[in-house]
């Protein structure tokens, strides 16, 4: 083993480890984001119903998401459903919440300062760094390049 | 000059140092798995009584360090050093745990490798002649380790295929110089072994190595084959890390597929308890060895064991930084009679 | 009708995700930021609106339409107010959502521990 490389020992492990069953992990996370989304248009139309807006309908959609992945996170569900779903629990909105909710739980005990409030963003706070951040950027590209019309 | 060395770097012990107590305990998913009946204490929950998972692993540890010296026959102030260490930033459940038991105390850091690397130092110490008793400890908790070096609890990801499962749990063993065996014969401390794997969810491959390491200088310097051991045992190298190290143990002539196992493998049944590649954590390997390895060798099943300890030594700044995870091995012989 | 195609639309994005997770090394973390700057891009090129007409909440709830939603705001923003349009557009667009998660995420957290796992 004295002229193993590492090259070759990664390649090596890389041969040993199981691949995992991709079309099963695929289709779990197809059904669990699909009937999230499904939920999204239920309340969506139910919204509707009720004659609000198309903006305040979307808005109300989004925090009703938000509250359904905060309380599921909150009563230990959502975490089971994120060991099924993968990806299809983690990219609709709920899972943005999820991940807020989690960290700022998991860290209560140092306190509501450090603890809860400083980590609720360990994992979300990068989505609202780069999606703002970059909305700003699309905003002025958008004033370039439309300046001269 | 250093008589007792043997070999590039093996210590045969003169007066081989005796294991007169042990204990383990865990937490209920580890009392669940097929060696429920060997731990001393199965706990029901697994923050017992504690407000903090942290707590809670401190507390194991103490009364796991309280009840092997029970189990030993002696008390606290018999007891000349304690020498652990677990997975925790700065150590904090040993160093809590040190401070309730009040006697001199050294911390150590050898991530999952921890058992072993204390069992080393701590015989050393007792042929030395600087000590009579020493009690070696660690301790791990799946919540505390998994929030420190993974996600948050109820945070919805998926655990990787190769990815291991930390063991709830906190051994301990007592040395003494005098006692009627098991005896530490030989060590065979490790050296590190980095061959570049980043992935932090497959901690065996990057422990495998230094174990394939640790053996192979254990072999040449003892002059032992694999078949002069009833059970070769190593800490928490998982079904990946096992295969390596056969695999790479037969490319250098030696054949391990008889009587090596995990301690990662033996803990939980990994298909029944969801647990995918195994268990890791300093008390894997400490709840094994202080349960399991030590009652059948008291009964009389195994006569020498080789048990090896395998540690991770990343960090969690160290991995997102990308940097690759330093492994390590320490080998402990243990003999029923010399 | 409306409800097949956002489960459908909807599903199909999170396969993506998937089989990123599955076959490269990145983290959730990753996949989630790197989806939400898919949908910023998509949406200020405009190629996310009609998906989002089509499937309705099947590309507004997953993480591309928070995205989308924030490029559109920006143009928006800077469409009727200039500079300063383009600097508020976007968070007031997604300041609902944004403000309940931070509501919502502080309260649930703590009135709940989290459960070891099995």
């Amino acid at each position: 083993m004295d002229n193993l490389t590492n090259k070759e020992y990664q390649e090596y492990v890389k041969k040993k480890v199981p691949k995992p069953d991709y079309l099963k992990n695929a289709i779990r996370a197809f059904f669990v984001g699909g009937t999230i989304c499904l939920i999204g248009q239920i309340i969506r139309n139910s919204l509707f119903r009720f004659g609000f807006d198309e903006k305040a309908v979307a808005t109300g959609t989004a925090i009703i998401m938000v509250f359904l992945g905060s309380l599921l996170t909150g009563l230990g569900i959502y975490d089971k459903i994120g060991k099924f779903g993968g990806a299809g629990a983690t990219i609709p909105i709920t899972g943005f919440a999820n991940s807020i909710v989690a960290s700022a739980m998991e860290y209560k005990r140092e306190g509501y300062i450090f603890g809860v409030a400083a980590r609720m963003f360990t994992i979300a706070g990068p989505v609202l760094v780069y999606g703002i951040g970059s909305s700003i950027v699309v905003g002025i590209l958008y004033l370039i390049f439309t300046a001269g019309r | 000059m250093a008589v007792k060395r043997i070999g590039n770097r093996t210590i045969k012990f003169q007066n081989p140092p005796s294991i007169i107590g042990t204990s383990s305990i865990v937490g209920p998913k580890e009392g669940d798995g097929p060696l429920r009946s060997y731990f001393d204490l199965v706990l029901e929950d697994d923050t017992w009584g504690q407000k903090s998972f942290e707590k809670a692993e401190a507390k194991m540890q103490e009364e796991a360090i309280k009840l092997a010296i029970k189990n030993a026959n002696l008390s606290v102030n018999d007891i000349h050093f304690l020498i652990s260490g677990d997975l925790l930033s700065q150590i904090i459940s040993s160093s809590y745990t040190a401070r309730e038991i009040g006697i001199p105390y050294f911390g150590l850091y050898g991530a999952c490798s921890t058992m072993t690397e204390s069992m080393c130092l701590a015989a050393m110490i007792i042929e030395g002649g600087f000590a009579d008793y020493v009690v070696c400890a660690t301790s791990s908790h799946f919540s505390s380790a998994e929030r420190q070096f993974r996600f948050p609890l109820e945070y919805g990801a998926q655990r990787k295929f190769s990815s291991q499962w930390t063991v709830t749990g906190a051994g301990a063993t007592v040395l003494s110089a005098n006692g009627q065996g098991p005896y530490i014969t030989y060590i065979t401390p490790g050296r590190i072994r980095d061959y570049g794997i980043t992935d932090t969810s497959n901690m065996g491959a990057a422990m495998a190595p230094a174990a394939v390491d640790t053996l192979l200088n254990h072999f040449k310097d003892t002059g032992f084959t694999p078949m002069d051991y009833d059970l070769i045992i190593s800490g928490d190298l998982g079904l990946i890390g096992r295969r390596i190290v056969i695999d790479m143990m037969k490319k250098e002539g030696y054949d391990l597929s008889e009587n090596y196992t995990d301690s990662g493998i033996k803990i939980f049944d990994t298909v029944e308890q969801d647990t995918h590649a195994g268990a890791s954590g300093c008390a894997c390997s400490a709840v094994v060895f202080n349960g399991y390895v030590y009652k059948e060798m008291k009964k009389g099943t195994f006569n020498r064991v080789l048990v090896m300890s395998t540690g991770a030594l990343h960090s969690t700044t160290s991995s997102l930084q990308g940097e690759s995870i330093p492994g390590i091995a320490h080998a402990v012989t243990i003999e029923k009679s010399i | 009708m409306e409800y097949i195609t956002a489960f459908i639309v909807g599903g199909l994005i999170c396969v993506v995700g998937q089989i990123l997770l599955d076959t490269t090394s990145l983290t959730p973390a990753h996949i989630i930021v790197t989806f939400l700057m898919i949908g910023v891009v998509l949406g200020a090129l405009g190629l996310y609106e009609p998906i989002a007409e089509f499937a309705e909440a099947g590309a507004t709830i997953p993480i591309p339409g928070f995205g989308y939603s924030l490029s559109k705001g920006a143009i928006e923003g800077a469409k009727s107010k200039g500079v300063i349009g383009a600097f508020e557009g976007g968070l007031e667009s997604t300041a609902g959502a944004t403000a309940a998660a931070v509501l919502f995420g502080y309260v649930i957290s703590v009135v709940s521990y989290p459960k070891s796992k099995s």
